[in-house]
């Protein structure tokens, strides 16, 4: 069978497809007129898993700067499944609080097919180009309720903060150009291997530049500030997905610039790198215990779960890489199912997402209450949840390639870290409900979202081996 | 094949806990779930009996093994098998948790369905942490198993229950973690050395650690297992954990989940680094006897009967760690022995001091008095299990203690003269508790009209009493398969250990 030149942007082409459906059916919808917009960013995403399927393995290229390896196809898959969970949790949110859900649905689909182009960019220019084509959906939907000041402050917040990091990470690009005189990653790859073994100075600004970017992509610490607001005043369905997807498709261009092109010049960018994933780790977890609101404190877990993902990244290797794989998987799915109860408990007319709302959620809600007890356990890290596996994998990783004080600090901020994720499970469980919230019915295609959530992070903590070697088999062919 | 025997005491409590899921939550028919989990967990006892009966008490190694690849890329396999150390413990598991579900019938009544699924499931982890030989399956057991005891402090427990819980989880894990690691460490030498990673126990005994990691990761994993006993001073935890927990939550801590500290130590810490644990065993040896008087004077004071009960555990627990540390055939067996009896008698008065609560809602000590004239059939089993946890002798406290005392004096004349105080200490403060709670007027009018063990109570306490008599006069009954087993294990630690000692004994 002939493969075409294009056959490796079609997963996010199909996606791309389904978000102009989206918003011309938006734009023919009559007023008042209730139109199914979500199910077709469904198939626009099925599209894209068959598409990534049938392309695993083949290690395809488009125009010399995307390409359909199995590293991008595996992150690409990641992102299919946060794209239909967070569609699956957006629609409750959409009907109950009147968003305009044509613009909400396209903005999704649009920063899902940046993301995959993230994801497979092998050229610096193109990862900018993805990376304005996500963010620019994200700054949008994290202010789509525009009504709410909380959530336009925290989208300004996000777009301000956000294009001081672009231009950061473009003069990166610029610098990295000069020196080489190319942006692709393969010919940058090639001639800093060329270059001295003693990286000059410009090299160093380049490096430096290029990881702050990356760096604010992934809300590590210390270029967090942006996330807990950003968190807080975008809907919980739209912070489940960007919490999710954006670290996803930015963790994969680290990886590629980082591991890939980069990778002479380990020995020194991995020293700052360490102390980033340390203050991450440190900083996610230990603020998070003075958190009083739920989307809050899961925006410090993710922040500390990015600070898990930079072990992986700093440890390297094919350890490290696999278990930066398969750690996103993991946590894609992990939190957007935590996000996801956040969601179906708001109410049209309050949020319900401070901590105290969730007291005695296990007696009025129990299955509400045991879903989210699986998902917090999970991002803690207990067994049998894929959490822990995740957890174990990159700690793996890190003692392998000598970070021994890097696993330590990871294994006692997640203890810490623990501490907050029991503290939303004593209000459900051991905390009588001072006021009953009222919790609006939970949709039916949420709650089988959230069920299959939470059925793939047990299965990815009982029987990790098929992932795991997807995992580690994506890795062996990049780099 | 052989019936996987280990499998299936793992995965029927699992099943019961599955099929509780499919009973109707209903206040009114709290009945149901109770009897369902009753018998699943009397049904998995006798399995424990059955696995005895077919064990084999002449060999040493494993038995009943059972492997299968689980994460082949890393060498992580699901393998579990019993030998004589772990086969007694299996069955103490199995013999628990039916008389603890009869511990808290009655005072448990919100939420009964899920009660019994906590109970089933912690079962289940306490059986897998007993029988896994893969670092990594145990270390997911061990782990897991804390999430269940969570819920069962936090959401059934007395007044300061969130706090308890917590405390216990956290606690807990910040020891294990580090464990993590440490095994993380051991499986990446394997790979080092032999070119495959592998967290087989088995194979990892003969892995030759240099002297400086083994240090490490001896201290790593003791850590772990010094709070779980809990070693002084890593106690603090447990009078908090025993006294919020509910009767079933106690008796299953006391009985079992601290034996997993002790059994840890005997299995992994010792055999796997024999260098780092005749280094370190003078050291535990000393902490095991301050945390056997310390615990024996604290507990003297204690106003509270479970708190009075708690702080014995530190005591006899520190006894098991002492026989431990002694490195020798009488005090490890005597240490695997008395940890079943302290499984049999703590649990035991938890049950009693259960019952007494159920029935005042108090657990002072003051508030009792002279209740041998009110409840003379409950009085005459509370001496009983008390004797037998002084260690009398004819009953079972008094083999384990008179063992642990024999092998730790072979080794270190000092240590065992100043835990023999502790003999004593333990019989004057269970004795004056015992006097105070049971003797004398009925001073308390409200004490005057309580009703004796009924028939649920006596289904429970019975058996208790039954195996203190079996375990006192019988104790080759039980000390027969452990024995193979423990010199096994001495002699991987004597292999091991530095030259000077292995001359020594």
């Amino acid at each position: 069978m002939p493969i075409g030149a294009y056959s490796a942007i079609v997963p996010m082409a199909c996606v791309a497809v389904a978000g102009i459906a989206s918003m011309t059916a938006e734009a023919f919808r009559a007023p008042g007129e209730r139109m199914p917009i979500g199910p077709l960013g469904a198939i626009g995403l099925i599209g894209a898993a068959i598409s990534a399927v049938l392309l695993w393995g083949r290690d395809t290229g488009s125009f010399g700067v995307v390409s359909g390896d199995n590293f991008g196809i595996f992150v690409t898959c990641v992102l299919v499944v946060v794209g239909l969970l967070s569609l699956a949790f957006s629609s409750p949110a959409i009907d109950r609080e009147h968003l305009p859900g044509g613009e909400y649905y396209a903005l999704m689909l649009f920063a899902t097919a940046g993301m995959m182009l993230m994801a497979t960019a092998t050229d610096l220019l193109v990862i900018f180009l993805a990376l304005e084509v996500l963010s620019l959906g994200v700054y949008v939907l994290t202010g789509i309720r525009r009504d709410s000041p909380l959530a336009v402050e925290a989208a300004l917040k996000y777009f301000l903060l956000g294009a001081f990091a672009s231009a950061f990470f473009l003069y990166g690009i610029a610098l990295t150009y000069g020196l080489t005189g190319t942006t692709h990653l393969a010919g940058v790859g090639r001639a800093i291997a060329m270059q001295a073994s003693h990286p000059t100075p410009i090299t160093i600004a380049a490096i430096t530049l290029l990881l702050v970017g990356f760096s604010f992509k992934v809300s590590a610490v210390p270029f967090h500030m942006w996330t807990p607001d950003a968190y807080e005043g975008a809907p919980a369905a739209v912070t489940g997905f960007m919490s999710t997807g954006v670290k996803a498709a930015a963790f994969a261009a680290f990886a590629r610039v980082f591991l890939a092109a980069l990778s002479p010049l380990h020995a020194d960018w991995a020293a700052i790198v360490w102390v980033i994933a340390a203050a991450t780790m440190i900083g996610g977890s230990v603020i998070g215990v003075a958190q009083t609101n739920v989307k809050r404190m899961l925006a410090y877990s993710s922040i500390a779960h990015g600070g898990y993902l930079l072990v992986a990244l700093v440890s390297g290797g094919d350890v490290g890489k696999g278990a930066l794989l398969f750690y996103l998987a993991t946590y894609a799915v992990t939190n957007l199912g935590a996000f996801g109860v956040v969601t179906l408990l708001e109410s049209g007319h309050r949020p319900n997402d401070r901590v105290s709302d969730y007291a005695g959620l296990w007696y009025s809600h129990p299955v509400l209450a045991v879903l989210m007890t699986v998902f917090l356990l999970s991002l803690g890290g207990f067994p049998p949840f894929g959490g822990f596996i995740a957890k174990w994998y990159v700690f793996t990783a890190a003692v392998d390639a000598g970070n021994v004080w890097l696993a330590i600090i990871g294994v006692l901020t997640s203890v810490v870290s623990v501490a907050f994720y029991l503290r939303i499970v004593v209000m459900m469980y051991m905390t009588p409900a001072e006021e009953r919230i009222d919790v609006p019915p939970v949709p039916p295609i949420a709650g089988a979202a959230l069920f299959a959530s939470a059925a793939i992070v047990l299965y990815l903590g009982i029987l990790p081996t098929h992932v795991l070697n997807w995992a580690a088999a994506s890795v062996a062919t990049l780099f | 094949m052989a019936f996987p025997i280990l499998t299936s005491l793992i995965a029927l409590p699992i099943a019961g806990a599955i099929l509780l899921l499919f009973v109707k939550d209903d206040e009114a028919q709290a009945m149901l779930p109770r009897q369902i989990a009753l018998v699943v967990s009397v049904l998995v006892f006798a399995e424990t009996l059955l696995l005895w009966w077919h064990f084999n008490p002449t060999l040493s190694d494993f038995q009943f093994v059972e492997r299968h690849e689980w994460i082949p890329a890393f060498g992580i396999s699901y393998s579990v098998g019993v030998d004589g150390i772990s086969l007694l413990l299996v069955v103490l598991t199995g013999f628990l948790t039916p008389i603890a579900l009869l511990s808290s019938w009655e005072s448990v009544h919100k939420k009964t369905r899920a009660f019994c699924i906590c109970i089933l499931l912690l079962e289940s982890a306490m059986l897998g942490v007993f029988v896994s030989i893969d670092l990594f399956l145990f270390y997911v057991f061990w782990d897991a198993m804390l999430i269940p005891m969570y819920f069962l402090i936090g959401i059934w427990g007395y007044d300061r229950r969130v706090y308890a819980a917590t405390k216990f989880l956290l606690y807990t894990m910040a020891g294990s973690v580090l464990m993590l690691l440490a095994i993380l460490g051991l499986a990446i030498l394997s790979h080092t050395t032999t070119g495959h990673y592998s967290f087989d126990l088995v194979s990892l005994y003969d892995l030759q650690i240099p002297p400086n990691l083994q240090f490490w990761f001896f201290l790593a994993f003791t850590l772990a297992f010094a709070i779980k006993v809990p070693l002084f001073p890593f106690h603090t935890w447990l009078p908090d954990a025993h006294v919020e927990a509910p009767t079933a939550g106690s008796v299953i801590l006391a009985g079992v989940l601290l034996k997993m500290g002790t059994y840890g130590l005997i299995r992994f810490s010792f055999p796997l680094f024999p260098l780092a644990a005749s280094f370190f065993a003078p050291y535990l040896g000393v902490l095991a006897v301050v945390g056997i008087i310390y615990g024996a004077l604290v507990a003297m004071v204690q106003p509270d009967l479970k708190k009075l009960v708690a702080y014995s555990s530190v005591s006899h627990l520190g006894f098991v760690v002492l026989g431990i540390t002694a490195m020798n055939v009488q005090g490890v067996q005597g240490a695997v022995y008395q940890m079943l009896n302290h499984g049999v008698s703590t649990g035991g008065l938890f049950f009693i001091v259960g019952m007494l609560s159920d029935r005042r809602h108090t657990r002072l000590i003051s508030e009792f008095g002279g209740l041998k004239s009110v409840m003379p059939r409950l009085v005459a089993v509370f001496l009983i299990v008390t004797l037998s946890s002084i260690g009398l002798p004819g009953l079972n406290g008094f083999v384990g203690e008179f063992l642990i005392l024999l092998g730790t004096f072979t080794a270190n004349p000092r240590l065992a003269s100043f835990a023999a105080t502790g003999v004593i200490l333990s019989a004057v403060y269970m004795l004056w508790m015992f006097q105070r709670v049971n003797y004398g007027p009925v001073s308390n009018g409200k004490n005057a009209a309580l009703s004796d063990l009924k028939p649920r109570e006596w289904a429970g306490i019975l058996p208790v009493v039954v195996m203190a008599v079996l375990m006192g006069i019988l104790p080759n009954l039980f000390l027969r398969p452990i024995e193979p087993s423990v010199e096994h294990m001495l002699s991987q630690v004597r292999q091991g250990a530095p030259a000077e000692i292995r001359a020594s004994r």
